[in-house]
């Protein structure tokens, strides 16, 4: 999956991305925010879990899980 | 004024920890810092306690505190709750918030994780903004240097402007440095000058309107700079919470306008920013090899085909070693403890007690004793250190993670998965750790369901009786086998009751839609083996064993004398399991079974022994010296294996044990809760062991 402006659970496992966008707002935005998920941070698509959903992601050094109803909401640039 | 500023400080932690004890001559120093960086490991250094530790986000959810002495003075630790950020998502964020704001505690240690130092200075650098008295503590340096990180403390303490000390709080590196610390600067031997935050423009205009506003009514008690950014961002509970702890009642105060979204973003980036910055100049990393290990062992913990069979097959493995490990050293306590028994008697004639008295001490409070210590001391010997080794080692936060998906179906939280997990030691502490769950209607369905997990006290009950029963008939190596089928089996049934139940619930009761969440799937870790086993043993094994028998005893003396208490022909035990007995019949069991359920509310570990007395006591004469001579008292009080299925299905699920109920009773403040607790396992309960009986009896499975 390549492109632009693409929510993140869209990004292939192996794929990093950059944050564009956090479409969401409340207190999910700023728990995603104290995650360090601000604009311009570099984030990679780990793995999958069994069932697909959710998708583990590596954030700032850190591994979180994010289900894809979450991840839909962090709208990023795939980098090749 | 400093005077002033203590006595609110030790009013608030009073109010807040609900202590009546008089801390006013020692230090209070608190432990901050983001989920699972070791802040418990720290405590329990210092302090000597045990408060509980593991390899996941969000193991602790209480505060607790501790002493301990450095030189000439007393501090009191408290340690926190684990949190990424100091605004109000959950109740834990609000409870360490609220601490270090209002209980003006003398120091406080941000504990971060020196493998991922970037993201915890993001607390850090909050932090400073409330206080100035802060000590970083960078734990976990003996995992970064496995991993080739390394880490400029001098260096960081620079930039940071407070003191910072690198520490292994697991082999206790460190941490006399960290005492050593915490002591100059609670007597300002240490002057720290933390390092300000430049926010943009506009957002340092606002702060400078609001701080001159507020400056007068904060009495130097809290900084008005950060009252301020919380006004900014709108955080609302902070300041009802200032008004609650210190009476300002900012709405009064304040400009009130709409809080400004993007501005709050803003808020946020600086300081997310400002940590990057900092920790590109102090970290240095050779390559990323670090998570090559982790990420290896993960492609097949958590992969697609082997990721639940693994997990399956991890859990059976368990089983296995703990029922094959447990055979041999129950044999032997057994005969030990029935060999006593018989000099007991020996010693009880030779000295002329009364029956009676031998009936009761002997008969009824001792043999209860030695079945309970021969029958669950081995097992839990073995099983709790080693569910505790994967819990260590980081294994559960990955069962979260292979499991969540059923979890979304069932319109329920993901951290579902972990007090799930929780409850597999006790219940209660499952229940009381659906804390971490912030939404309340998700947090009660956690609650309800967690009884489905069976618990210490009723995981020697599934083991004996299907290490005895079920695999009783064979012999070999095929006879364990069939009991840990058996048992992983019992467990993934209650897991599948888990969601079915919680869906049910969703869909009815408790209506609504799955909330948002985020688990953090933390490195591996080599587990603690000596410590995790001095743990299991005295935390665990120590502690169901002293509850048993402490039930036990009266349990077998009470159930002595109703069997001992005849009208007309029959005893009073008898009596109470005839009328007992249709309805434990359309169950699968007999009257004596579903009484022994029912007197061991108070602690569940007591089922099988009072099954035991009562068919002992009801006239079968049977000299227990081994384990396979409760098979055959099973089978001459008409136990099939069926009822044997029967037994371990309806200990899987029946009404939750007292100190449950009241563990529910506390956390939902709500009768109605705590009844609708007790009936979810209650009613799934009869129902599975009805079908399943009425089905073989009908199919002449079993006559
Ligand atoms: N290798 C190593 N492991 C450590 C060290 N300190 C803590 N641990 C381990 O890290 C895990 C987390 O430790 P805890 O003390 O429970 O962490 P916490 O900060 O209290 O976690 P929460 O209560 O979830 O906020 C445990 O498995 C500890 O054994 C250390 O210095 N080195
Ligand atoms: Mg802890």
């Amino acid at each position: 999956m390549k492109g632009k402006n693409i929510p993140l659970h869209m990004i292939a496992c192996g794929k990093s991305a950059k944050v564009k966008e956090l479409t969401t707002a409340g207190s999910l935005r700023r728990r995603m925010l104290d995650l360090g998920l601000v604009n311009g941070t570099i984030v990679e698509a780990i793995r999958k879990s069994p069932s697909g959903d959710p998708i583990a992601y590596e954030i700032r050094g850190a591994v979180i899980a994010l289900r894809s109803e979450e991840a839909s909401k962090i709208i990023v640039d795939v980098i090749d | 004024m400093a005077f002033i500023v203590q006595a609110t400080g030790i009013d608030a932690i009073k109010k807040m920890l609900k202590t009546k004890s008089n801390i006013t001559d020692a230090f209070i120093v608190a432990l901050a810092g983001n989920p699972n960086t070791g802040k418990s490991t720290v405590f329990n250094s210092l302090t000597g306690l045990n408060q509980h530790t593991g390899n996941w986000t969000g193991k602790t959810v209480t505060t607790a505190q501790g002493k301990y002495q450095f030189k000439d003075k007393s501090f009191t630790l408290v340690d926190l709750p684990g949190t990424y950020s100091l605004s109000s998502h959950s109740e834990e964020e609000e409870i360490a918030r609220n601490f270090i704001c209002f209980g003006s505690p003398h120091a406080t240690i941000v504990v971060t994780d020196a493998t991922c130092l970037e993201r915890n200075l993001n607390l850090l650098l909050q932090i400073l903004e409330i206080t100035d008295k802060v000590v970083l503590c960078v734990n976990l340096m003996d995992e970064a240097k496995r991993k080739k990180i390394w880490i400029d403390l001098k260096k960081l303490s620079k930039i940071l402007g407070i003191p910072v000390v690198g520490t292994s709080a697991r082999s206790g590196e460190g941490l006399e440095e960290l005492m050593h610390t915490v002591y100059k600067l609670c007597h300002n031997q240490i002057t720290t000058n933390p390092i300000k935050i430049k926010y943009n423009e506009k957002i340092e205009e606002l702060i400078q309107i609001t701080e001159e506003k507020i400056a007068k009514f904060t009495n130097r008690k809290i900084s008005s700079r950060w009252i301020s950014l919380k006004n900014i961002e709108g955080d609302k509970t902070f300041l009802d919470s200032l008004d609650k702890y210190l009476g300002i009642d900012s709405a009064k105060i304040l400009p009130n306008e709409e809080v400004d979204l993007n501005l709050r973003d803003q808020l946020v980036s600086s300081r997310v920013i400002l940590a990057e910055n900092i920790s590109s100049q102090v970290v240095s990393c050779k390559k990323e090899k670090e998570y090559d290990f982790d990420r290896k062992v993960d492609n097949i913990l958590t992969s697609k085909i082997l990721g639940i069979p693994a997990m399956i097959a991890l859990l059976g493995i368990i089983f296995w070693i703990t029922i094959v490990g447990a055979n041999i050293p129950s044999t032997v306590i057994a005969k030990m403890l029935f060999g006593l028994e018989e000099r007991l008697t020996a010693l009880s004639v030779a000295y002329r007690l009364p029956n009676w008295l031998h009936g009761t001490l002997i008969l009824g409070i001792y043999r209860t004793l030695a079945w309970v210590v021969s029958v669950m001391l081995p097992p839990m010997a073995i099983f709790f250190p080693l569910f505790t080794f994967l819990e260590d080692l980081g294994y559960l936060p990955r069962v979260a993670f292979n499991l969540d998906n059923f979890f979304k179906k069932a319109c329920t939280h993901g951290k579902q998965a972990l007090t799930m997990c929780m409850g597999f030691g006790c219940n209660a502490v499952g229940v009381i750790g659906c804390r971490i769950i912030e939404s309340p209607r998700e947090r009660l369905i956690a609650t309800i369901t967690n009884f489905f997990v069976p618990c210490n006290g009723r995981f020697p009950t599934l083991i004996t009786i299907s290490t005895i029963f079920i695999a009783g008939a064979d012999v070999g190596p095929l006879r364990t086998v069939i009991a840990t089928i058996t048992i992983t089996g019992i467990i993934i049934l209650g897991v599948i009751m888990t969601l079915v139940a919680s869906k049910i619930l969703s869909k009815t009761l408790l209506k609504g839609l799955p909330s948002s969440f985020t688990l953090e799937l933390p490195p591996y870790r080599n587990p603690q083996i000596g410590r995790i086993i001095i743990r299991s043993i005295f935390d665990r094994t120590i502690f169901v064993l002293g509850r048993a028998t402490a039930v036990a005893a009266p349990a077998g003396l009470f159930i002595w004398l109703m069997a001992n208490t005849n009208v007309r022909d029959l005893s009073l035990l008898d009596y109470c399991a005839a009328f007992l007995q249709p309805f434990a019949y359309l169950l699968g069991m007999d009257g004596y079974i579903l009484m022994a359920f029912i007197l061991g509310i108070p602690a569940n570990e007591i089922v099988m022994p009072i099954i035991i007395m009562s068919y002992m006591a009801s006239g079968t004469i049977i000299e227990l010296e081994s384990l396979a001579a409760l098979r055959i008292l099973l089978i001459s009080n008409g136990w099939t294996w069926l009822t044997a299925i029967n037994v371990m299905l309806f200990c899987l699920m029946h009404f939750p044990c007292a100190t449950t109920l009241l563990t529910i009773k506390k956390e939902t403040k709500s009768w109605k809760w705590t009844l609708v607790s007790f009936l979810v396992p209650t009613i799934a309960g009869i129902i599975i062991t009805f079908t399943v009986t009425q089905i073989s009896r009908l199919s002449k499975l079993i006559v």
